[in-house]
């Protein structure tokens, strides 16, 4: 009896947590292939693409915005590797008297309300001309990738043995050498899940679009916010629909990239 | 190996300049803003006038944030816990599978989701009149301070999780089994040996959650239009609505001090533990 018990709530537990995960994104399925659903009708009444036709039109906006989105998200990751993979490496592996004040910086950008930040780039970038390009938002989102790429590339390289390292020295390889063949190719999917982080982190950023991108730079989530607000439900779960898939799939493979001796040593 | 000061410094450099320009600057810049008149003066009218306007969604704002933090600790510590000491390999993968889903959608699209599924008429009290735990009649929309909550908790969950169980992970075992041959349940076991062992990591969790709420524009304009409102939504509405930099501002300066209590807090048990924000 207490094990039918047992297994009544076990499965109960599971049950409401998968409503609470996937309703939402069920009822968004919904919205997005309903042609026409009203109150009191539970389920969409009529089913169709007709909204996706007028969302992927050429006037619709989605593939501009769509290519705007993976423009400035690439962009971004290139940028804050350049920039991170020289800090992850000399934060795990070189002497510094203030490691950990080094860390702390790049996590100022997350450690503060970004939204208050924003407002004054914006006001910055207004005077020096980024308002409204692509350069002023992917600057943007480069310094809130920055957290993830510095903190993972230096888990990543701290988790590589350094005795590998040491030995390819020892045979003779130079520096910038044993770093790409020995060091990078281990760190790989450390530096890979940095990427990871940062694409998506760019490709869902609003806020910092929103104020910084207007009115010339029209992103997905801009595309999603404004097609919210003008009450088009249907516009608005497209997009999100296509915003969902990339984040779904990185969800997936996760795994794949971050090991539980990465994970472990993230913000040490 | 000899080490030159000069190239460590060179590895820095550039993202730290990112950080100094794009990040310092501006924070400065707001900081000065909220503090002075249109003609640079000194002043706090922009704080008395955002206490006027905008006091009591300052308690909204941090009511939400901290009941949010609150579940999301709660819920990732349970599903952590139930990840790590469950037993059962095929539950284990299921709930590994589960937790993440929100993992990385984005805020907006996860506001989005809530707008229908907590509405009235959303999937949610659909479901609750046809399964007849609700009469049609009972039906109300979530879509104010609940369904915040609900979005932020929804979606920070999965990320608090992810860490959590990736530090329960690295664990000694030795200790747990200790533990269970002693005859510690698993709730005690959850509670007295693992948590004490990752607070700092559920520590930086709570607190990037916390600062990421904090910063979020989309849910509260998405699900929780009309007042009182989160502090993001003012802002905005202040910058887009008047070119109030100074009120926007000093609402800022406010949610700084909000989250940096937060960091304060963490830094404090950072030099205790010698200095490093393990």
């Amino acid at each position: 009896m207490i094990i039918f018990l047992k297994r009544v709530s076990t499965a109960l537990v599971f049950g409401i947590m998968a409503f609470a995960i996937f309703g939402p994104l069920l009822n968004l399925l919904f919205w997005a292939f309903a042609e026409r659903w009203y109150f009191p009708y539970k389920l969409p009444i009529k089913y169709g693409f007709k909204y996706w036709e007028l969302v992927f039109h050429p006037r619709g906006g989605a593939m501009e915005s769509l290519g705007t989105s993976l423009g400035i998200a690439i962009a971004t990751v290139v940028v804050c590797l350049l920039v991170s993979l020289p800090v992850g490496y000399a934060l795990a592996r070189r002497s510094l008297p203030v490691r950990s004040l080094t860390m702390l910086i790049f996590l100022l950008p997350q450690a503060f309300p970004s939204l208050a930040v924003y407002m004054n780039i914006a006001r910055i970038f207004y005077e020096m001309g980024l308002n409204g390009t692509i350069t002023g938002v992917v600057l943007v989102h480069t310094v809130h990738g920055l957290v993830y790429s510095v903190w993972i590339t230096t888990a990543a390289f701290s988790s590589v043995d350094h005795s590998l390292e040491l030995a390819a020295r020892n045979l003779g390889a130079p520096p910038l050498y044993t770093f790409l063949t020995v060091t990078l190719p281990q760190a790989l999917p450390g530096v890979i899940a940095s990427s990871i982080f940062v694409f998506l982190e760019s490709l869902d950023e609003f806020t910092g679009t929103f104020f910084v991108g207007v009115p010339d730079i029209n992103t997905l989530p801009l595309l999603l916010y404004s097609s919210s607000m003008g009450g088009n439900y249907q516009v608005a779960s497209i997009t999100a629909l296509i915003l969902l898939v990339p984040s779904i799939a990185f969800m997936l493979m996760v795994d794949k990239f971050f090991k539980a001796d990465v994970l472990s040593k993230i913000g040490k | 190996m000899t080490e030159s000061r000069w190239v460590t410094l060179l590895m820095l450099l550039p993202a730290s300049l990112l950080v100094l320009v794009l990040f310092l600057l501006p924070l400065g810049y707001s900081l000065v803003s909220a503090f002075t008149t249109k003609d640079g003066s000194l002043t706090f009218d922009n704080f008395l006038k955002s206490y006027e306007l905008y006091s009591v969604d300052v308690f909204y704002t941090i009511f939400i944030v901290g009941v949010s933090t609150l579940l999301i600790g709660l819920f990732s510590l349970s599903i952590g816990g139930y990840i790590t000491l469950c037993g059962n390999p095929k539950l284990v993968a299921i709930m590994r599978w589960l937790y993440r889903w929100p993992l990385f959608i984005p805020f907006i699209v996860a506001a989005q989701c809530m707008r229908t599924f907590l509405a009235k008429n959303g999937l949610m009290n659909n479901t609750l009149v046809t399964t007849g735990l609700l009469e049609p009649l009972q039906t109300v929309s979530f879509l104010d301070w609940r369904g915040i909550i609900f979005a932020f908790t929804w979606k920070q969950t999965a990320f608090a999780t992810l860490l959590i169980t990736g530090a329960m992970a690295s664990l000694d075992q030795s200790g747990i089994h200790a533990a269970r041959n002693l005859g510690a349940n698993r709730f005690q076991i959850l509670i007295q040996i693992i948590t004490p062992q990752i607070t700092s990591t559920l520590t930086v969790a709570l607190i990037l959650s916390c600062v990421t709420m904090m910063s979020v524009l989309s849910v509260p304009l998405i699900i929780g239009a009309g007042t009182p409102t989160m502090l993001t939504a003012d802002m905005a509405f202040r910058i887009n609505s008047y070119g109030d930099y100074g009120v926007a501002n000093a609402l800022g300066f406010i949610s700084y001090a909000l989250t940096g209590t937060f960091a304060w807090i963490y830094l404090r048990k950072g030099m205790q533990e010698g200095g490093k924000p393990t």
